[in-house]
């Protein structure tokens, strides 16, 4: 089968009026991080406000060598701006039917597992579960299908979300602009789209085919949520899958270059690892390891100081009990990233292994153990 | 000497430190509001959680006037709509108006703010507009019904003083409301300076909330804030900024 052309638009699929595309790759394919020094590093860091030419700096080879004065000066940003509270969530998985090949995910609708969809009852009554656990914050997720789990579907969870709790957002396949705001008048405010990776010979060769092979779609998501009235949005590149340092630097300047032209968006990133999954336990984040990890959070959190950073789950509870409050402002808790799976077995199989399976209480004791203060809801929906 | 009370919104109070609660831990809050003698303190309406785990609104004091804020609101519609909310909850009639769309200097729009003030103000709210300090647009919140104006000195969360002095002196001179000074107050002395000018009342949130000793800071500024308030009413010296001439300029005038 011949492969379709990757950055062709389909039928159906909203075009809008954007350079930040452009501008995105331009700038990271002139991107070399082996060319920086000591001296710059140094520099960056007496900076008080920086600029993308500081963020190449800061995600450099050099600058690894700097992990502890980035700490330091990230521990004072993120007290200066969120003081020190650590908001709670959970995603909840309601769908993991898939209809894009991604070598990389356990989603991959090639990929032989037990898939899933959860109906209204079972959403309501996973949602209840979970709210019984104190929190005010959910991530629905579905795979990307929009046959199995059309926008329909996902804005009825969301309505039913709406009665639990205080802030929904959404990790699922992205969306022509009305449809996000069909969501939004439902009750969700905050958008996921993660573009994977930047890195456009190997995005092409790692989503064999399904709508997500198409890169300018996915690529303007955001774009799209916030003109269809969402109040937030979240940025980030799969560590591991290409080369993380350009990966990273694309999706800060991404987010950057968003906040220009819509400076009420509120931003926020998430950094996640390849991990292991069903059928592929050998999958691994190559050369991201926790240090590398590190060092693009620190990276981020200094860029853009005020922007949230989410730790997931896919990293250990030690090390994720170290960045809230340093980098990390949202930390998941009571976590299943199989579908359904709070109240009532699983109903399909998860998307990746996680590393903590610490439930809310856990997690929160853990926090306050660092002298942090778990916030359950930080936001109003108006 | 007769004794020197902060009126505000039909409310007369003994302190002119008004404290952000929302960037510590919120045990420490009733213990900080003590040691700062605060009796008036901030809260953002989107951290409360009525019902729920870990709700600010359990750990205020009760002795202590509540200033909710609208922080989350990016016009004067979600303003007014957060205002409305935070009184049916039972947070008073008290109401900071935040309205900010620029995340990353967190910048107030006085557009929007001046809008909000004149609605909430009919609702029979106590509005305390945060702005930017500009000298029309606070007239114009005067005549919209604020119960004060809180001008910014820097920056939310700057720490850099009083960057914004000139302007806010303006404001001391030409509005007749109480001026709070709201955001980027770093330290103690700032706040005292800010005093000087003759401003009403403090606003201090992340200079205290990430200061070692945070109880201790609060009554820093306290102290500081009444030294720069003694200051204002005793009217500050003459300071001399040139030399004497040795020969008067005006000697030579006769009849």
């Amino acid at each position: 089968m011949s492969k379709t052309d990757f950055m062709e638009y389909r039928e159906g699929m909203e075009k809008i009026d954007s350079d930040i595309m452009d501008r995105v790759l331009s700038e990271v394919s002139d991107y070399d991080y082996n060319v920086y020094n000591k001296g710059d590093v140094l520099r960056v860091l007496d900076k008080e406000y920086l600029n993308h030419q500081d963020l190449k700096v800061l995600l450099s080879k050099a600058a690894e060598n700097f992990l502890e004065p980035m700490a330091k000066k990230a521990k004072i940003e993120t007290m200066k701006h969120f003081g020190n509270s650590v908001c709670l969530f959970t995603p909840l998985y309601i769908a993991n039917y898939c209809e894009n090949e991604c070598v990389y995910c356990g989603f991959n609708c090639k990929n032989k597992i037990k898939r899933g969809k959860l109906n209204y009852d079972e959403i309501e009554k996973e949602m209840e579960t979970i709210a019984k656990s104190g929190l005010k914050e959910i991530l629905i997720l579905t795979g990307e299908c929009r046959g199995q789990s059309n926008v329909k579907y996902i804005g009825e969870a969301v309505k039913i979300a709406k009665k639990y709790f205080s802030t929904i957002g959404i990790e699922i396949y992205p969306l022509n602009s009305d449809e996000y705001n069909f969501l939004r008048e439902r009750g969700a405010d905050f958008v996921s789209v993660y573009q994977e990776t930047y890195d456009m010979v190997k995005y092409e060769s790692v989503h064999l085919s399904g709508p997500k092979r198409v890169f300018p779609y996915r690529f303007n998501a955001q774009e799209r949520a916030l003109i269809g009235g969402m109040r937030g949005v979240a940025f980030g590149s799969l560590l591991g899958l290409s080369d993380f340092r350009k990966d990273a630097f694309a999706a800060g300047i991404h987010a950057d270059l968003i906040r220009k032209k819509y400076p009420h968006a509120e931003i926020s990133f998430s950094l996640p690892r390849l991990r292991p999954y069903i059928n592929n336990e050998d999958n691994n984040p190559n050369d991201v390891h926790e240090k590398q990890l590190l060092q693009v959070m620190l990276a981020y959190r200094l860029f853009m100081p005020f922007a949230g950073i989410t730790i997931s789950t896919r990293e250990r509870a030690g090390f994720r009990d170290n960045v809230i409050g340093m980098a990390a402002t949202k930390i998941s808790a009571g976590v299943s990233v199989g579908v359904g799976g709070h109240e009532e077995e699983m109903k399909g199989d998860e998307q990746f292994e996680i590393s903590d399976p610490r439930s809310v209480k856990e997690v929160c004791s853990a926090i306050m153990e660092r002298g942090l203060q778990p916030v359950y809801t930080d936001y109003i929906y108006v | 000497m007769s004794k020197d009370v902060f009126k505000l919104g039909g409310k007369e109070f003994n302190s002119r430190f008004i404290l952000g609660s929302g960037k510590f831990n919120i045990d420490l809050i009733d213990a900080v509001a003590k040691e700062g003698g605060a009796e008036i303190l901030t809260l953002a309406l989107r951290r409360a959680n009525s019902g729920g785990e870990a709700n600010i609104l359990d750990y205020i004091p009760e002795n202590v006037t509540l200033l909710p804020n609208t922080s989350g609101a990016r016009n004067a519609e979600e303003a007014v709509r957060i205002a409305r909310l935070s009184r049916e909850i039972g947070c008073g009639n008290f109401v900071k108006i935040e309205i900010i769309h620029d995340s990353k200097y967190l910048m107030p729009d006085n557009h929007e703010t001046v809008k909000a003030t004149e609605i909430l103000s009919k609702e029979g709210f106590v509005v305390l507009p945060y702005v930017y300090p500009d000298l029309i647009i606070a007239k114009q919140l005067e005549n919209s019904g604020a119960a004060a104006v809180m001008p910014l000195a820097a920056p939310i969360g700057s720490n850099k003083g009083l960057v914004t002095r000139e302007f806010i002196k303006m404001l001391v001179e030409e509005i007749d409301l109480p001026i709070i000074v709201d955001a980027g107050i770093g330290k103690p002395s700032q706040a005292c300076e800010a005093m000087e000018l003759g401003v009403s009342a403090i606003m201090a949130n992340t200079a205290v909330a990430t200061a070692g000793n945070i109880k201790q800071m609060a009554k820093a500024f306290k102290l500081a804030i009444e030294a720069g308030r003694l200051a204002y009413l005793s009217g500050p010296g003459r300071v001399i900024n040139t030399a004497e001439a040795s020969s008067p300029l005006t000697g030579f005038l006769q009849d």
